[in-house]
């Protein structure tokens, strides 16, 4: 491993340092409120590793929710999550061992770092996928017990922190459509989701939003793909 | 341990299996050999999720009621903004938690 890929993941790390110190510590804080103390903040942060999942879970665990319940909550929550899988599926094939921890730890935020597939010129790129990831978490478990911490003993008006998760995803998205002349996969992830949430409401629309952009994309194909090789001709 | 621990650690263990299970399954059932369709996917998915990922964001905002999701789409514009000004994420992330913040501590109460 070369000192290069270590810097180049550190750096590309650090938008999703500031966003999961704030994120964990507007968990960790919640979680303190419900009376759940720092093994806990540690033990979900290392195990689900899942930002808005531990929001919800905190419900979860102060409701005194059944199994069952848990179990469906994960699954409609977390199921954004086959999609990633699925974008990187190429992008880490070879990665080996450390294909388990790059799948393992595939949040929002570490995918949003990682789904344009670039990686520095001379790098390996799995094990700068695997630094990235591994950073990104420890991030997160840092949050987590520093939120924690502060909810248990320092009064403090967390309100409106949630919004890191969101200002993480607009840059995001800013990057990508300046990335390319095709905006038509990021126009339908827009109006799909927006449908989808208008007519479903904010528990149900998640599933039909995810089934509306696959549909809408496989319809679109010929087009889109015709316009992504003009794209690489250029 | 109390009843009511060991339901607690069962919540979390299922939670965990369950997210790990989500983000294992694609490379489990696609990984030795992926078919046309999932490279189809996977090259424009990408752009797809992060639209759908905004506006999952603003799920829980008010629309049909004060403040009309105002604060959020404000702090989008803002973030929005501030990143084509810059291009520096650190700073887009910082800045715009700490003004939605502010916006729905102190404006838009």
């Amino acid at each position: 491993m070369k000192r290069k890929t270590v810097k180049a993941a550190f750096i590309k790390s650090l938008p999703v340092f500031a966003g999961y110190i704030v994120l964990g510590i507007g968990f960790g804080v919640l979680l303190g409120k419900a009376g759940y103390g720092l093994i806990w903040a540690l033990v979900m942060s290392v195990t689900m590793y899942a930002g808005t999942m531990q929001y919800v879970a905190v419900g979860l665990l102060s409701g005194g929710a059944s199994l069952i319940s848990t179990a469906v909550t994960t699954l409609l929550v977390q199921a954004r999550h086959l999609f990633y899988g699925i974008s990187m599926i190429d992008k880490y094939k070879g990665a080996g061992w450390k294909k388990i921890y790059l799948a393992f730890s595939l949040t929002d935020e570490t995918y949003s770092l990682l789904c344009d597939g670039h990686y520095p010129e001379g790098s390996n790129p799995h094990w700068y996928r695997f630094l990235v990831s591994i950073f990104n978490q420890s991030y997160w478990i840092m949050g987590c017990l520093i939120g924690n911490f502060i909810g248990t003993n320092v009064p403090f008006n967390s309100k409106g922190i949630e919004f890191a998760m969101t200002s993480i995803f607009v840059t995001v998205f800013v990057e990508q459509w300046k990335s390319t002349k095709n905006h038509l996969p990021a126009i339908i992830g827009v109006i799909s989701t927006a449908v989808c949430l208008a007519v479903f409401g904010s528990e149900d629309f998640l599933i039909p939003s995810m089934i509306v952009i696959t549909v809408l994309l496989f319809a679109l194909r010929k087009p889109l793909e015709k316009k992504a090789e003009v794209e690489e001709d250029e | 341990m109390n009843d009511s621990t060991v339901h607690s650690i069962l919540i979390v263990a299922v939670s965990a299996i369950i997210t790990a299970l989500l983000r294992g399954l694609p490379f489990v059932i696609f990984g030795s050999k992926t078919p046309k369709f999932i490279l189809f996917l996977s090259k424009f998915l990408p752009y797809a999720v992060m639209g759908m990922l905004v506006v999952y964001c603003l799920k829980d905002a008010s629309f049909t009621a004060f403040p009309f999701a105002l604060p959020e789409f404000i702090a989008i514009a803002a973030v929005a903004l501030i990143h084509l000004w810059k291009r520096n994420t650190l700073l887009s992330v910082a800045g715009g938690t700490v003004f939605y913040m502010l916006l729905v501590q102190f404006v838009f109460k």
